[in-house]
């Protein structure tokens, strides 16, 4: 395997030193020399490793859990990235000026820069890491493939820079949640194809008869995000040193490509993959197994062939076929029964054990975590509905929608795996401060409250206010005058996101003085042992 | 072929098939004679307590 990654760092050198000097365009030359910096970098080390171990050699026993400690670091930091660009732009959106009148700064650039900071850099670090987290202690195997981790973190994470970098400097596909362009496409791939190995070798090699449930979530969401970028992505660029690229489809079945992978980017990589954090770190927290193994296993199997059909309903109306929207409407509304489920397993494991919820926070997080699931599979079914979604789509309500499920769901599940793990991963006893678990777990509680509320009422007010005819069949109001009629609403979501901000600031600093080793003195709290 | 024919095929035989697949899930997952090996794999994220090394065979 080392051989493999060698010789890929090498590949990529080469190509970076390509993009570097032969690049059309300034973004692709910069592009080719973060490629050409992080191969010369990952060689280095690899070579320092060898001859390393050929002194000492390494210790390849135990868990390889060095790799997703710096995934966890990760996470918090492009985290705290994510849901400050976003609170950034929500004020933008009240009020207007903060754009500052620079091409870097407009909204247009920084709202990708935003969901793709939040999805794929925060929830995709905090995926890396739960997964070889959870595969190598349900396997009892160590993870598989050598450095090939390392690869897989560092090459994400080049990829995330990659793509932030681009959309400020305006490179972008514009295709929603893939806007980065062909060249950090094909990378993402590899890293992605490198992790799919790591992940199975290490199910190989596992020592269970059985492969627990958290697995097949976290496979089904890796093998899924491979087909969906892969397709999604089919691009012919307009010349090999050039970073624009063209789309190999046109018109409505764009359309629908687009939203084939936009919705089963929420299916897999922001329900899936987080299913798999709910069935491991919901368990473990509450120290009980998961309610029902078998509700788990028909969970699985209807979420995934459920899930796959549903992306149409971002269509209604449109020049897709009819049939085709009431396909995606039918499977959305059918995806109801999946959720719930799911959510009943996550929330029953505690039946017995419900006193945990007073005194331990992190555990708290969790819960509410599945609860806002729970919340949101109601919703989007309902929204899915042709008739519910003449009056929500391209409103707020939207909007609103998506953060109850990212801030509240995966946000949160994020977070409690995130305050699980970091004491075992940094070898302390217990988290420095379950007080400020609690004050993060409050102030982001209500943040979110603020921002879902103000959205229902902003989104159902616009939609509303489009539909408004005179009594002559003139619309009533002006586009305008819906703009300005948002306006309160806007300044109150901004305010819940400063909140939500805030409570990734007081994670952010209790991880990093868990990782010291320091210990808050706090009377009456029972400190839950780690692990 | 034309557009219709492929449409209607794969709305009916896709029912089918999602209705059989589903049916053979429920019955996996019920099937009595699989209960104990369901809880025991409950149970896995229970057994790696203590510290894990790769010897530990």
């Amino acid at each position: 395997m080392q051989i493999i990654i060698g010789g890929l760092l090498v590949i990529g050198a080469l190509l970076g030193l390509i993009m570097a000097g032969k690049g059309d365009d300034s973004v692709m030359r910069l592009h080719g020399s973060f490629i050409l910096i992080a191969s010369l970098g990952g060689i280095f080390a690899l070579i320092k490793s060898a001859y390393d171990n050929k002194e000492k050699p390494a210790q390849e026993t135990g868990y390889m859990d060095t790799v997703i400690k710096y995934g966890l670091i990760a996470s918090v930091f492009w985290g705290v990235v994510g849901f400050l660009a976003g609170d950034f732009i929500a004020w933008q959106l009240a009020f207007p000026a903060l754009n500052f009148d620079l091409p870097w700064t407009n909204f247009g650039r920084v709202r990708p820069l935003h969901t793709s900071a939040v999805i794929f850099a925060f929830g995709g670090n905090v995926l890396i890491a739960t997964s070889f987290f959870v595969v190598q202690r349900t396997c009892r195997a160590r993870l598989a493939g050598g450095v090939a981790p390392w690869f897989v973190f560092w090459g994400y994470n080049l990829f995330i820079v990659i793509a932030a970098t681009g959309y400020l400097l305006g490179v972008t596909q514009s295709r929603e949640y893939a806007e980065p362009e062909w060249y950090a496409d094909l990378l993402l791939t590899v890293v992605w194809v490198v992790y799919l190995l790591v992940f199975m070798g290490t199910l190989a090699k596992r020592k269970e008869p059985h492969i627990y449930v958290a697995n097949w979530f976290y496979l089904a969401f890796i093998v899924t995000i491979a087909m969906l970028h892969i397709v999604n992505n089919l691009a012919i660029p307009i010349s090999l040193t050039s970073s624009k690229s063209y789309s190999l489809f046109a018109g409505v079945q764009d359309a629908l490509t687009q939203w084939w992978y936009g919705h089963n980017a929420v299916g897999f990589f922001l329900t899936a993959g987080f299913l798999g954090i709910m069935y491991y770190f919901i368990p473990k927290r509450a120290e009980r197994p998961v309610y029902s193994y078998r509700l788990s296993i028909i969970h699985f199997w209807a979420l995934i062939f459920l899930y796959i059909w549903a992306g149409p309903h971002h269509l209604h109306y449109t020049a897709l076929p009819d049939w085709a929207q009431t396909l995606g409407m039918t499977f959305s509304v059918m995806l109801w029964m999946p959720s719930w489920g799911g959510m009943i397993n996550g929330l029953m494991t505690l039946s017995g054990a419900w006193d945990k919820l007073r005194t331990d926070p992190v555990l708290r997080m969790l819960v509410v975590s599945v609860a806002f699931y729970g919340m949101s599979t109601f919703e989007g079914p309902l929204m899915a509905i042709k008739a519910v979604n003449s009056l929500s789509h391209y409103t707020d309500w939207t909007v609103g929608h998506v953060h109850s499920g990212a801030l509240g769901w995966v946000g949160f599940v994020s977070f409690g795996a995130i305050y699980y793990m970091a004491p075992i991963l940094f070898g302390r006893k217990q988290l420095y401060s379950l007080k400020l678990v609690s004050l993060h777990f409050w102030t982001a509680t209500i943040g979110i409250v603020l921002y879902i509320t103000a959205m229902w009422v902003s989104g159902i007010l616009q939609g509303l206010m489009w539909r408004a005819y005179d009594s002559l069949g003139f619309l009533q109001y002006s586009f305008a005058e819906t703009v300005e009629a948002m306006h309160p609403f806007y300044v109150i979501r901004a305010t819940g996101g400063v909140l939500f901000l805030f409570g990734a600031l007081v994670m952010a600093y209790n991880i990093w003085r868990t990782a010291r080793g320091d210990v808050r003195a706090e009377a009456g709290v029972p400190a839950p042992a780690a692990g | 072929m034309d557009y219709e024919t492929v449409r209607d095929f794969s709305a009916n035989y896709g029912l089918y098939y999602f209705m059989a697949i589903f049916a053979i899930v429920v019955v996996y997952a019920l099937w009595p004679s699989n209960k104990k090996s369901f809880e025991d794999a409950a149970s896995i994220p229970f057994k790696d307590e203590g510290p894990f090394t790769e010897d530990d065979k």
